[in-house]
This record gives C-alpha cells, structure tokens and sequence, in this order.
C-alpha cells in the first residue's frame, strides 16, 4: 500500500536530516572544543605563578612572564569602556527613545563601522591620536624684528624664544606690523607650520581671543598625550566597542514592553526620568550584558593595538605611556625564534581565552529567568 | 455636600502636587470636552465631540471596535500625543482649566488626570510599595513619613492593602493578575489625581478579580471622577452612572446609563447594545 | 434567537387563551355542556405554556439581554402571566355555563352578548397590537376598558333587580354575575397586555396612570 511505503520514506528522510543537522552542529562546536584542546596541551606547560607575576625578561634570557600584557589588557579594557559605554549606551537610548528620521542613517553608520577592519581603526587614531600636532606656540608678549627675520615671543614663565621668520609679509599686527607694541601680558599666539625648510610662521600674530586660546590649549593637550599609549589603545578599543554597545542597547530597550512606558507618563513622570529611571532601569541586565560582550569581542584584538599601544616590556606607570597587552605580546613572542616564548605565547593565547570565556559564561549566568509572576 | 473631608484627604498634608476641592461634586462637570477632533496624520479619528463628563461618578464609554473610544479616553490626559503626528484641534477643560493651553505641560495634566491600563503593568525591578510611590519619588517627593502613609493610603482605597501589607518590599510581578491590577490602581491614586481614567480594566482579569475591580470602582466614585472604557456592556451597566456610546469617531449618543441600556434614543445604540453589530 | 422562540410560544399561548374565551362564551350562548367540560380540561394547556414561556424568558436573562430585548423578556413574562389569568377566568365562565345548562334558560335582556364580544375585542386586539408593533394602537385600547367595566355594573344591577323580583332565579342570575365579573377581568388583563405593548416599543411606563396621553415631543 502506497500509504506505507510514504511512512517509511517519511521517517528515513526524517532520520537523515535529523543526523545531518546534528553533524552540523558537531562541526560547529568542533574547532571551539579542538582550539582550546591545542590551547590547553601547548600553554598549560608555561601557566605557573611566574606567569603571572613577572615581566618578561629581556631579549633571549629564559624565563620570565606576562604581568604586564595581562594586567595591560585589563587597563585598555578600561579605558575602552570609558569611551565605549557612554557613547553607545547613550546612542542606544537616542535611537530607542526619540525615534527621528537620523535613526536609519545612524544605525546604517553603525553597521557600516561595525564591518571597518580594526585596522583601519589603528591607523585612524594612530593619525589622529599618536602623531604629535603642530602646536601653536602661546607667549604674553613678541618681537620681531624684521631685518633679521627672528621673532622673539616671550612664554609665561619668562623664558624667550626665537624664531625665524620666512615669510615677512604675512605678518600683520593691529595694523603697524609691530608685535612689540602689544601691551604686556597679552596672550599672542604663534601658529607654526611644520614644512621641508624647518618652522615657519604660517598664521597671523595677534592678540589671542578666547576661541584661539582654547584651541591652543587643546593642542597643548594633545601634545602631552600624543605618542603611543595606553589611551590611544583605549580609544580605539573603545571606538571599535561603540556600534556594538549601540546595536545591543537599542535592541534591549526596545524589549522593554511599551506598556511601563505608558505608565510611567500617565503618572506624570517626565520623559527624561521616565526612561533612565524606569526603562534603562528595567533593561539593565541586557544593557550589560551587551557591554561585557563587546568588551569579550575587543579583548583579543591585535591589529589596531600594533601602533596605539605598542607594547612594552615593563609597567606602565602613566596611562600616556605604552602599554602591554595580551594579543599584541602573543604576536611579538610566536614571530620570534625563541622556543621559551613559543611556550609563553601559547600560555598568553590561553589565559586570553579563557578570560573570554568567562566573561560569556557570566553573561549567561546573570541572564538566567529569576522570577516568575503568579497567574 | 462635604465630600472633600473624607478620611483619604483630611490627614494630607498641603503639597504642590495635590490640587484642592477634588471630590466635590459641586464644583460642576469634572470634564468639559468642546468639538474635539484628533487627527492622527491626515486621518481623522474623533470628530466633534462634546460630552461633559459629571464629577464624583462613573461614566462608561462603549462602542465597537475602532470607534475612537480609547483615542478620546487618551486625549483627556493627553497621552494620545505620544503618537507621532497626532493633532487636536476643540477645547477640554479639567474643573474648568484649559488642558490644551500652550504653557501647560502634559506632565502637570497626568498629574491631575491619572490613567489605568488594560495589562497590568507594574514595574518589574520595583517592590510593591516603590511602584506605588514612584509617581511621588519621581516627581522630588522623597519624605519617608509622607511617603509610607500614602502607600498605605492608596493601597487600602485599592483594597490591597490587607493582602500585601506585610510583604510590601517584595517584588511587585509576584502578585496575581488581578492583585497586580489594582497595584496599578494604587499607584495611579498615590498622585492624587482628580480624575482617574481606566482602559478596560479588567479585560484581562477573571471573573472574580473582575468583580474586585467593579466593588472598587463603585467605593472610588465616592471621591474620584471615573471614566471607563468597557466593551463588556454588562460590566458598564453594574458599575457606571452615564454611558457614551461612540462610532466610528462621533459620540452617537450620551445619556444616564440606566436610560441607554433600557431604551437607548438612537438606533445606532439600540443596534449595538443588543449586539446586532459590533 | 432564542428571542424568537420566546415569541413563538406566547403567540402559541395567546392563541390558546383567546380560543378558550371564545368557546367558553360559545358554551354559555349555545347551552353546550359537552364544550364547558372541554374548555374546563383545556385550561390546563394554558398553565403549562406559562410555565414553559417564564422558564424561557430566565434563561434569557441569564444572558444579560438590554435595551429593547430586555424589555421583551419582562414584557414576555407579563403579558404570559395575564394570558393564563383569562384562561382561569375563561375556565370559570365554561364552569358557570356547565351549571347553567342544567337549568332552563333564564328570559332576561342582557348586555352579556354585547359585553363578551367587547372583551374578546379588547383581547384581540391587544394581541394583534403585540405582534404588529401597532403601539398607537394598543395605547387606544387602554381607555375603552371602561366601557366593559360601565356594562358589568350595568348587568349587575339587571340582575340584582331580577334576583328581587323572582327568588327562584337567583342561582342562575349569580352564575351570570360570575360570567359578567369574569369577562370584566379579562378585559383588564387585556388591558394589561396593552400597557405592556406600549411599555415594549414604547418604553414608556403607561401602569396606573389614568391616562394614556401619547409621550410629549
């Protein structure tokens, strides 16, 4: 009977794809399971309290740990949520919140950064952020004197320097083309142009207004931070973070039934309260959880650190410093011809491992139903 | 009449949140509404309606579905402004205030015009008695004193207080639906609105939370204007002293409730109060 | 709907309380013993149909009928409740016409004939006003009960004249007053069914007023 024969290919062809789909999985699951197989027979020889308590030592000499890159790891980590957190949870909450016509175009934005390679985040903040700017030069008081071509701008603390000037014609002061006759105590600035024949005056000299002495301290500021550097390493961890934090974030508030909402402004709560105290209130767990998972998936990043942090051999002792970290200290010691590093590298890839895992593992452990409403 | 010395405002302190003369009858219509018509886009959901809701009783609002009912019930506390694009033009006045005016905000009419939902919604990261107070808390209301006694004040005018007095730090989602319901009830009282606007209330609730409600309603009319909106017609006639009957946008017909489900004046409410449509 | 059913079954039991009045006066006019008894037995039908008709009548309430379907339901219970009192009385008028058969018959100029065609007319028509939705026309009625009463008094004095001039006549004249009294209360009930009509399309309460002046505006 043709109804039996139907049955029985029914249930083979249901076996077959049942077998396939599980195989399937299997092979998902495989490299996982066979990685942190590797991990663990290559590292574990190399985990002792060493490890994690030394810094490496110099050049060809046995022995010796990571501290640094692990501890280094933390702190751009930390950095990076500095940056990574306000920013995306904040823009999470714009677009969940105040719907606008902008909304397709960032999120549009974010998707498209999401996909930028993390080392084109390096060379970006490696440009912005590591190469010093050309700092304009602020002084109380100027001279210059044309037939020689030096200008001489005095500093607040009272010291003096001269500059050659190349270019006579482009300065202008009040109209008299006499910086020394500026009264004492003006702020001047001195804009700087960094070109092929050395410095030269690129900008105007006058008295400063407020806009160009912020400016000029900004610049300043950035002086002091420019280089490679923990924070230049955070940052781009951080910006990385962002589109990630963003997406999670406006996904989970918009989980949050439309209903509290609706109760909370009948109550005559303000819209503002309303969604920090009620709805990022009631979305919480997954907002952090959206966090911890961005900040798994930048942990291991390796590229964009290459020239933002750099690495370094010792502690940092300044966040403007260089900092060590776990990928970019695997990458040096596995490139190199030394067997003792070979080791320490696969112990570093194992200890980053497992910080990963553990970060999703607590994930899913705090995302686990607590409650249950009666009937 | 004295309504206003009952025993839930008498021991009230004076605050910038409670507006005088709330439960007095006398003070004339709780809600003069004129010619309102909202529009959301280019659609026109109410047109020219004009009802004058009566203050300290219950008036029903009933029709099919689509009729506008909810909409109008959302416009008397303008909360059918978080809709996008959504446009009024007539006049509603609360005791005489105009609600619409340009330097009121809607925050300052919720206060005064609170509102109950059909799914009960308290705050789940909330105990009981934060999500009463949080109306309060939220608005800078933070003293203790004043705070406990009106969470016990609005968890007994929603009758709940004696089921949840001894567990009010305890999460408000692990009440029942239908104590979770009047959770809300409190939580809308503990404001002191002078009107209290419910959504069908009990829709969601069994019959004999459903019967809860009702009792209370017919103990808060003593001291609250109540507007309802019920498509359980039954439910309209136990508890409510007027009915407005709406379709498609307009107030067909507006009367004593007793009256519209008796011998209804047009045959529109004829037709829908014995189910022949809708 | 089971509004219709209930319908159904009072035009049934109205049909039956009608049919009882006039074979009754039939029995009486025609001096029909074997009609009496049957009219007498028959009564017993008009009992049930009100049982059956309150019966459905509850369990449409239970449904928590409104408007003008409620107002059906009581009037369903009302004008059943009249309906089965004029078979009563139409059963006691067969009685008194059993019971005068056995005598011979009384020479006497009576409105009775008159009378009894008024009340049958009232009866109709109230019914027919019901099932026709003629509230206008059930609100004419109401007044004219008085006609029927007028003529009861009229008869009694007849035969209380005639109980005082000829003793042997008086069982005969009392069973005749019988018959006068109960064809005035059928005229009531069918008074009654009247107000009921104008109370179910109306929804005005016309009970006890003395008037029955159509609503103002």
């Amino acid at each position: 009977m043709t109804v039996v024969t139907n049955h029985k290919w029914r249930k083979a062809k249901n076996m077959f794809m049942q077998t396939l789909t599980f195989a399937c999985a299997i092979l998902v699951v495989l490299p996982l399971v066979l990685v942190f197989y590797h991990l663990v027979v290559s590292g574990i020889g190399a985990i002792n309290w060493n490890f994690f308590t030394q810094l490496p030592k110099p050049t060809g000499e046995l022995g010796g740990g990571m501290a640094n890159a692990i501890v280094g790891t933390f702190i751009l980590l930390g950095i990076a949520a500095c940056i990574g957190v306000p920013v995306g949870v904040l823009g999470g909450i714009y677009l969940a919140e105040f719907g606008s016509k902008l909304n397709w175009w960032v999120r549009f934005a974010a998707d498209v950064v999401n996909g930028v390679p993390s080392i084109t985040w390096g060379m970006v903040v490696y440009a912005l952020l590591v190469v010093p700017l050309p700092e304009p030069y602020r002084g109380t008081t100027g001279a210059f004197d044309p037939q020689s071509g030096v200008l001489t701008v005095t500093d607040r603390s009272g010291e003096s320097h001269d500059f050659t000037v190349n270019d006579t014609t482009r300065l202008h002061l009040g109209g008299d083309g006499q910086l020394n006759s500026l009264p004492k105590g003006t702020d001047v600035i001195v804009k700087f142009h960094r070109g092929a024949g050395g410095v030269s005056v690129a900008d105007s000299i006058g008295s400063a207004g407020w806009w160009r002495v912020f400016m000029a301290y900004i610049l300043h500021l950035h002086n002091t931070v420019s280089g490679f550097s923990a924070l230049a390493g955070g940052l781009v961890l951080g910006l990385m973070m962002i589109p990630l934090v963003m997406r999670t974030t406006e996904e989970v508030l918009h989980l949050v039934p439309t209903g509290y909402r609706e109760a909370a402004l009948a109550l005559g709560i303000s819209k503002s309260r309303m969604i920090v105290q009620i709805v990022v209130r009631t979305a919480l767990k997954g907002i952090v959880t959206g966090v911890l998972l961005a900040l798994a998936r930048v942990a291991g990043e390796t590229a964009p650190l290459l020239f933002t942090a750099f690495g370094n051999q010792g502690w940092m002792y300044k966040v403007t410093d260089p900092v060590a970290a776990l990928p970019l200290q695997i990458f040096s010691y596995a490139i190199s011809p030394y067997d003792d590093w070979h080791r320490q590298a696969w112990a570093g890839a194992l200890v980053l491992l497992t910080m990963v895992l553990v970060i999703n593992i607590s994930v899913r452990v705090m995302t686990r139903d607590r409650y249950q409403a009666k009937g | 009449m004295t309504q206003g010395d009952s025993p839930t405002t008498s021991a009230a302190p004076a605050e910038n949140i409670s507006t005088p003369g709330r439960g007095n009858p006398s003070r004339g219509p709780a809600l003069t509404v004129k010619n309102l018509s909202v529009f959301f886009g280019t659609h026109q959901v109410l047109k020219e309606v004009s009802i004058d809701i009566k203050a300290c009783s219950v008036t029903a609002i009933i029709g099919p579905s689509g009729c506008g009912k909810s909409t109008f019930l959302r416009s008397l506390n303008r909360m059918h402004e978080l809709v996008p694009e959504a446009r009024m033009t007539g006049e509603i006045r609360l005791f005489g205030d105009d609600i619409y005016e340009r330097n009121i905000e809607p925050v300052i009419v919720r206060r005064r015009v609170g509102m109950v939902f059909q799914k009960s919604n308290p705050f789940p990261t909330m105990s009981i008695e934060d999500n009463v107070t949080v109306g309060l808390r939220l608005n800078g209301i933070r003293d203790r004193a004043t705070l406990a006694e009106r969470t016990e004040q609005s968890l007994r005018s929603s009758a709940l207080w004696e089921e949840v007095k001894d567990r009010l730090h305890k999460p408000a989602i692990s009440l029942s639906g239908g104590q979770q319901q009047r959770l809300c009830i409190a939580r809308a009282l503990a404001v002191r609105p002078e009107v209290l606007l419910m959504d069908e209330p009990a829709s969601a609730l069994d019959p004999i939370a459903t019967a809860r409600i009702e009792d209370l309603i017919l103990e808060l009319k003593k001291e609250f204007t109540i507007v309802i909106v019920t498509h359980n017609m039954q439910q309209a006639a136990r508890i409510s002293d007027d009915t407005a009957f709406f379709y498609l946008g307009e107030l067909v017909e507006y009367n004593a409730t007793k009256k519209i489900f008796t011998s209804p004046s047009q045959k529109r409410t004829e037709d829908y109060v014995t189910g022949r449509f809708g | 709907m089971d509004l219709d059913a209930l319908k159904q079954k009072l035009l049934a039991m109205a049909g039956h309380a009608e049919n009882a009045v006039n074979r009754a006066i039939e029995a009486l006019t025609t001096r029909n013993y074997d009609l009496a008894i049957q009219v007498k037995q028959d009564d017993e039908i008009i009992d049930r149909f009100e049982i059956e008709v309150d019966e459905l009548a509850i369990q449409l309430l239970a449904k928590a009928p409104l408007a003008s379907d409620l107002r059906f339901v009581t009037v369903a219970m009302k004008i059943s409740q009249n309906l089965e009192r004029v078979g009563d009385e139409a059963s006691k008028i067969a009685k008194r016409a059993r019971d005068l058969t056995k005598e011979p018959p009384l020479k006497l100029n009576l409105e009775l004939p008159r009378m009894s065609a008024l009340a049958l007319t009232h009866l109709k028509g109230a019914l027919d006003a019901f099932v026709h939705r003629d509230s206008a026309a059930a609100r004419a009625l109401v007044p004219r009960d008085k006609e029927v009463d007028l003529l009861n008094k009229q008869i009694n004095l007849v035969l209380t004249q005639r109980m005082m001039e000829d003793r042997e006549s008086i069982p005969r004249c009392l069973n005749l007053m019988v018959v006068s009294r109960s064809l005035e209360r059928i005229a009531d009930h069918a008074k009654n069914v009247a107000e009921e009509v104008v109370f179910l399309y109306e929804a005005q309460d016309i009970r006890h007023t003395g008037k029955a002046s159509p609503p103002p505006g």
